[in-house]
């Protein structure tokens, strides 16, 4: 993000320590990820320690801080998606795609995400790729879902 | 207070309403929240304007939130003229432009594939087909909370206002704050967040606090794994859950309020802001609310993840901008909460309920449900019953008749049923009988909960269900105190080590005693509960924890170590598709010969168990069974 985008994210906030998160998400939104370079902007604009930040960051799942791939897999591992074989299409992409929780393949195709529910549990197991739910997910139509996004 | 713009404006909403029933063109009501978005509804969206356009047919598009039995999605409603909205079910893209062909051109409402109609717009029924709400899954239902949800296009604040709509923060105004805390005493409703404490007790705490500001907080962050009750009334029907707040926040004498909800939920995020948009334009927020003196302001804050948060405390600390820690309590919120000021904090079910309460009377509230469990609750009922989705029933409702009248029981045979998420307890069938209520679920060794059902039948295992819970909640722990720092870490390997087949007896004693420990040190609600799911099954399910540990056998085939993958060599036809699936050359044989597994070439992925039962031509040839009884027969 360019000096200028922080700005403008910068400006619809008060500056309150209620700010913070909300600020996070703008940026994640806007970046894809939590830049080093943020951490540091946010600091001097809400006058809390970079230490600070990174505390609070680091402590919700939402926030990741490396560079998210071209689409973003999301695996469910909610309680009925877990009854339902989510752990199954987890190992699938760990061992399809080489990455684990909160990595990004190396051709930077895809990032992958376990979260905890997607609340489609009536139709578990589902898997979100980008902001498109798939449900009733088998192992092999999983890997037909994969190849459809390039 | 002055109330004539508002019935003006429901005046106006009124004759919308009635235009929409009495529409001389068709209308295609769709269930397009989340659960019908992931069941294709989009698709189904696409393939009805498709039809319209290349038939140069005229209807109106209604977008509906969920109606309930999520197992019949995407759902598709037609209403033809003059005649009853008509439901279809499973509906995918060329069964879309089969059915609105047959009914806009050749007007045949095609009864064999209609699953019911509805008779609410006065317009009849229709010959051979059932009433929806005499399906087995709706009828046992009363629908409170849910009244609107399927019926009324929940971004459209004039559907909401036509259905009596905002007329209980009327009421509320012309009563007066003390009025509306008796009435909610009176009507004997309790948070159904999950621990059930009297929502007027709460308020009045705050009401009678002092403080120059308070604070009203809808919780939203509905994060127990399996559990989509808030989501779905939000997107289904978000005026219902604001007007509760605004009725809440009058009563407690709140000037600002806020709506912490999750960021997993894109599409309940964008309705609420709609909606608070519409509440601007007609006066329902900001100054002097219906002139009644009355002021009040929303703001939504996404929560960031963390289960955590659902405990007041530390949400609280979320909003203020810090990590989501619980604090040890008292001080309570509802004396000293948000920015040090006295806050209530009631959750999305709750606050759809008092609409309800204030316009139909405590009296009639109190007609639903038992002696001190009064009204409905909403569950969502999941898991391996036949008939998914999102039920609402009178509070003491058996488990029997929600897992088996409504949701239709088990493909195989029932096991057990987890109520109350990661904090609740895994129930065996001697507990269906049990009544759904506080007090009994307690007593049984779990809790209400939020209303997240999950049923498992013999295929689930219930050794690596409590693993996966306190799994769940070891990654949640906030890590403040130890006993549930430290706790629920050990209690993970020791499960982890049972479900390896790696345990000794006396790991379930370890097990035991610490759950306890765990449960008596922790500071807040998440370590409290953490261990219900590992005590509730070692109570329950004993002998299973036994055979895991003492006969390394898993009997529902799930944990991994225990089990394997075998071709049944009498029922392989030799089609190669699973040779093609595995993605490490274990299947071997030539083709139209039995094939050859190598377990020790066998990741256990499914791929070859899967592709056999949908593809291939035997269906059944590739078992997975604990390893245990392919030792019996070799020996």
């Amino acid at each position: 993000m360019t000096e200028r985008e922080y700005a403008r994210v910068f400006s619809r906030y008060a500056g309150e320590e209620g700010d913070l998160i909300p600020l996070l998400q703008k940026v994640q939104e806007r970046a894809g990820y939590i830049p080093e370079d943020a951490v540091g902007r946010i600091s001097e604009f809400l006058k809390l320690s970079e230490n600070r930040i990174y505390g609070v960051a680091s402590f919700y799942s939402q926030f990741r801080f490396t560079e998210p791939g071209r689409h973003s897999i999301k695996i469910c591992l909610g309680t009925a998606c877990h009854v339902s074989g989510g752990q199954i299409l987890a190992d699938a992409v760990e061992r399809d795609l080489g990455i684990t929780d909160g990595q990004t393949t190396e051709d930077g195709r895809f990032d992958f995400r376990r979260v905890a529910c997607l609340g489609c549990c009536a139709l578990a197991p589902v898997v979100q790729i980008d902001d498109v739910i798939h449900s009733r997910v088998t192992v092999i139509r999983f890997k037909e879902i994969l190849d459809e996004y390039k | 207070m002055n109330t004539n713009k508002f019935i003006q404006q429901r005046e106006k909403a009124a004759r919308k309403w009635d235009r929409l029933q009495k529409s001389r063109v068709p209308l295609i009501y769709l269930g397009s929240a989340s659960c019908g978005r992931a069941a294709g509804a989009m698709d189904v969206l696409a393939a009805v304007k498709k039809t319209l356009k290349d038939r140069s047919l005229k209807a109106k598009m209604v977008h509906v939130g969920c109606i309930g039995p999520c197992y019949l999605e995407p759902l598709m409603d037609v209403q033809m003229p003059g005649r009853p909205r008509v439901s279809y079910a499973n509906v995918t893209p060329e069964l879309a432009k089969r059915i609105v062909v047959s009914n806009l051109v050749k007007g045949d409402p095609m009864g064999k594939l209609a699953v019911g109609y509805f008779d609410g717009n006065g317009h009849g029924k229709i010959p051979g087909i059932k009433r929806f709400f005499d399906l087995p899954m709706l009828k046992p239902q009363v629908r409170v909370v849910l009244r609107n949800c399927g019926f009324i296009e929940p971004e459209d604040i004039d559907h909401y206002i036509a259905n009596d709509g905002y007329s209980g923060i009327v009421k509320a105004l012309e009563t007066g704050p003390e009025k509306v805390i008796a009435e909610v005493e009176e009507a004997g409703l309790r948070g159904r967040g999950g621990a059930g404490f009297p929502t007027f007790r709460k308020w009045e705490i705050c009401r009678n606090s002092p403080g120059e500001t308070k604070y009203m907080i809808c919780n939203a962050d509905e994060g127990d794994p399996g559990a989509f009750m808030n989501r779905s009334l939000i997107e289904g029907d978000p005026h219902a859950v604001l007007e509760g707040l605004l009725i809440a926040a009058y009563a407690i004498g709140a000037s600002h309020g806020y709506i912490y909800i999750r960021a997993e939920y894109p599409l309940a995020i964008v309705r609420l802001e709609k909606a608070i948009g519409q509440m601007r334009e007609y006066g329902f927020l900001g100054k002097d609310i219906l002139g009644s003196g009355f002021d009040f302001d929303i703001t939504i804050k996404e929560g960031a993840g963390a289960f955590v948060c659902g405990e007041e405390t530390a949400l609280i600390s979320s909003i203020e901008g810090k990590r989501g820690m619980p604090k040890s309590r008292p001080p309570f919120p509802a004396v000293c909460g948000l920015h040090g000021m006295p806050t209530i904090i009631n959750n999305v079910e709750t606050l759809g309920t008092l609409p309800n309460i204030m316009r139909n009377g405590a009296e009639w509230y109190s007609r639903l449900g038992v002696q001190g469990n009064r009204g409905t609750k909403t569950f969502s009922l999941v898991g391996k019953v036949r008939r998914t989705g999102l039920i609402e029933v009178p509070l003491g409702t058996s488990l029997r008749k929600i897992i088996f009248d409504i949701g239709g029981g088990t493909l195989k045979p029932f096991k057990a049923v987890q109520t109350g998420g990661p904090s609740g307890g895994c129930l065996s069938e001697e507990f269906l009988d049990t009544p759904g209520d506080y007090e009994s679920l307690a007593a049984a060794g779990s809790i209400m909960g939020s209303g997240g059902l999950i049923v498992m039948d013999e295929d689930t295992c219930v050794v690596d269900l409590a693993r996966y819970f306190l799994e769940f909640t070891q990654a949640e722990s906030c890590g403040k105190c130890s006993p549930c720092r430290v706790g629920t870490r050990h209690l993970v390997e020791i499960l982890k080590r049972i479900t390896r087949g790696d345990a000794e007896p006396d790991d379930l004693i370890k097990l035991q005693n610490l759950g306890e420990t765990v449960k008596r040190g922790s500071l807040c609600g998440l370590g409290q509960t953490a261990p219900n799911p590992v005590l509730t099954t070692l109570q329950y399910f004993r002998p299973e924890y036994l055979m895991h540990v003492k006969e390394k056998h898993c009997e529902a085939a799930v944990c991994r170590e225990l089990i394997e993958y075998r071709v049944v060599p009498g029922k392989c036809t030799g089609c190669q598709r699973c040779v093609d699936v595995c993605p490490t050359g274990a299947i071997t044989g030539p083709r139209s010969e039995p094939h050859n597994l190598d377990p020790d070439k066998c990741i256990k992925c499914r791929a070859c168990y899967e592709i056999c039962r949908f593809d291939a031509i035997a269906g059944d040839a590739i078992i997975i069974r604990s390893m245990r009884e392919s030792d019996e027969q070799a020996n």
